[in-house]
């Protein structure tokens, strides 16, 4: 069955023939984050896809991941296309390496989860705590409830380790 | 030349030289055409055909790309009486002209038409726009979209903003090296009576202007605008039938793609494109590397698009984009210009298209710039690239186009004078 939702005010729809995204979201709604693990290779990936990316085996198991990471990239958005993120500005679109699978199956690989810097309460992040995250900084996953069965992952910075410098864009 | 890559993905021995770009056109580039993209692609088709001096009769096939935004193909070749043997109108952007151009060559080959019409007509600014804003920024986000959109993440800017980010992080690019890209096609700008921004900028300009999704300042993106462009191409043996010297085609790549193109950011380095792979498609195709360019179209939907492609088909090692692109090579008068029209960041945005007109009018030595015309209607160049002076480029020989559709995805084609 079909998932409906609402985030910032837009509208969300997993549809009822998008089985693998009906489980992922469902799995998020519970606060409990899996991947699709390979029944053949064993590798996880991201994001819910068919088959999987390095040897097209169909089979796989729902796996629970450690949602916890360092930045790898981000861009911080000054005029927002969507009007839903107009009264957020400016808010970071986070690739997030997870530590689980990182370098796996090749050096240059990563299992790289998208999200935005939110507080840990889950709304998106004030400008003074933009401003303290950049490539390298140290996040936690959380789940922002979307509608009933669903939510979405996001990141906030993880506040029970010892935070390295960030990386930042050099102009303010 | 090394050959790189462990795939032979061409037919080098049956194709490389056998095909020509005989034709080009395109309307004006404006922001409010007034008229439907059939009018548009109408128009650009038909100059392009009056350029080469073809008849509605002599074209047979058509092609065009879209992003759900034009007019397809049957329309524009009804309105021009031309019989078609074969058309496809196909969805996609920025790197669609060199995969369509690899594809009319295919189709002529395999004896499904003998000259083929390939276009793109959009209002790119008062219609659809390219940044997504509009009704389709409200739209409801289901499929791949609960992965990227949901999260502010869907602008051309947006979705490229890490891989341009992660450039600065690994090889310490600065924005005043980037900027340099603006700063020079905003020079040949303005020796191009039809491109749409002719104002020379700085470096402090466009450090100066807004952001719109760091590392992004507004005159660090591309200009919209309403427009169409076509070429004509079809084999050597009918290319010299026509009105101009053709540029005859050495190489296509078409749409080559990174490691897990649904999510390329899956597979680093992040900052490597699509190009990194494509290369080893052009150059052994073309016989011909980088060393050998004299013109580059390297596409700039972004000011960073430009550099990553330069360094990733070889112009320069990987991470010395930054110095590439700030000293002087790129400029007129320098080892190899880029973008000698002004390309998207300030002619007009055509998904890649003009870049190909503009080789094409350089390879032939008669770039439509500022120079007066002979008494025999011909222009006479004066190489002098003050602003509004002459664009042309001496004695160009060989061109490369380096067309892009996202980080993973990218399209090249290598051209000769004929």
């Amino acid at each position: 069955m079909a998932l409906k939702g609402e985030h910032l005010g837009m509208p969300l729809l997993v549809d009822d023939l998008d089985l693998e995204n009906l489980e992922y979201f469902r799995y998020c709604a519970l606060r409990d984050f899996r991947l699709q693990s390979c029944k053949a290779c064993g590798l996880l990936r991201y994001p819910p896809g068919t088959a999987c990316p390095w040897c097209s085996g169909a089979d796989f198991e729902w796996t629970a991941v450690e949602g916890k990471g360092a930045v790898h990239s981000y861009g911080e958005v000054h005029q927002a296309i969507q009007p839903a993120f107009r009264p957020h500005l400016p808010y970071l679109i986070l690739l997030v390496d997870l530590d689980t699978q990182k370098g796996r199956p090749t050096t240059n690989e990563a299992l790289r989860i998208v999200g935005n810097l939110v507080t840990p309460e889950g709304t998106l992040a004030p400008p003074e705590l933009v401003l303290r995250v950049g490539i390298g900084s140290r996040v936690r996953m959380v789940f922002v409830e979307t509608g009933e069965g669903f939510a979405i992952p996001q990141w906030t910075l993880d506040e029970t380790v010892q935070q390295p410098a960030p990386w930042r864009y050099p102009q303010q | 030349m090394t050959v790189q890559g462990d795939f032979d993905a061409s037919t080098p021995r049956f194709l490389r030289d056998k095909y020509a770009i005989v034709g080009v056109g395109e309307t004006t580039y404006t922001r409010g055409s007034g008229r439907t993209t059939r009018a548009l692609g109408t128009w650009a088709v038909r100059n392009a055909m009056a350029d080469a001096g073809i008849k509605a009769s002599e074209i047979d096939g058509m092609l065009s790309y879209s992003n759900n935004d034009s007019t397809p193909s049957p329309l524009i070749a009804g309105d021009l009486g031309i019989r078609l043997n074969f058309y496809m109108d196909v969805y996609g952007g920025g790197s669609s002209t060199e995969a369509l151009i690899g594809i009319a060559i295919g189709v002529i080959e395999a004896g499904m038409c003998k000259t083929v019409a390939i276009f793109r007509a959009m209002n790119g600014f008062s219609q659809v726009r390219i940044g997504g804003t509009g009704a389709r920024a409200a739209a409801p986000i289901s499929g791949d979209g609960l992965h990227s959109r949901v999260y502010g993440w869907g602008s051309a800017g947006q979705s490229f903003s890490q891989s341009f980010m992660r450039h600065m992080y690994d090889y310490g690019t600065t924005p005043e090296q980037l900027a340099m890209v603006k700063v020079i096609h905003s020079e040949h700008a303005s020796n191009n009576p039809k491109a749409y921004y002719k104002q020379r900028v700085s470096v402090d300009d466009v450090l100066n202007s807004r952001f719109v999704v760091k590392p992004l300042h507004l005159l660090d993106c591309c200009v919209e605008t309403d427009n169409a462009t076509a070429i004509i191409v079809t084999g050597v043996e009918r290319a010299y039938d026509y009105r101009q010297t053709p540029a005859r085609i050495l190489s296509v790549a078409g749409r080559c793609c990174k490691p897990r193109i649904d999510m390329h950011y899956q597979h680093g380095p992040i900052s490597t494109v699509g190009g990194y792979y494509a290369k080893d498609i052009l150059w052994p195709n073309a016989g011909l590397g980088p060393e050998d360019i004299d013109l580059t179209g390297a596409y700039d939907a972004f000011t960073f698009t430009t550099m990553l492609q330069l360094e990733d088909y070889g112009f320069c090692t990987k991470g010395a984009g930054g110095d590439y692109v700030s000293n002087g090579t790129m400029r007129l008068g320098g080892r190899r210009p880029n973008n000698t029209s002004g390309g998207h960041l300030c002619e007009g945005y055509t998904h890649g298209m003009n870049m190909v007109i503009e080789n094409v009018r350089q390879l032939r030595g008669d770039v439509d710039d500022y120079c007066p015309a002979a008494p025999d209607g011909k222009r006479e160049h004066t190489f002098d690239y003050r602003e509004r002076g002459c664009r042309q480029v001496s004695n160009v020989g060989v061109t490369a186009n380096l067309g892009w559709a996202m980080p993973g995805t990218g399209s090249a084609m290598v051209m000769r004078k004929g």
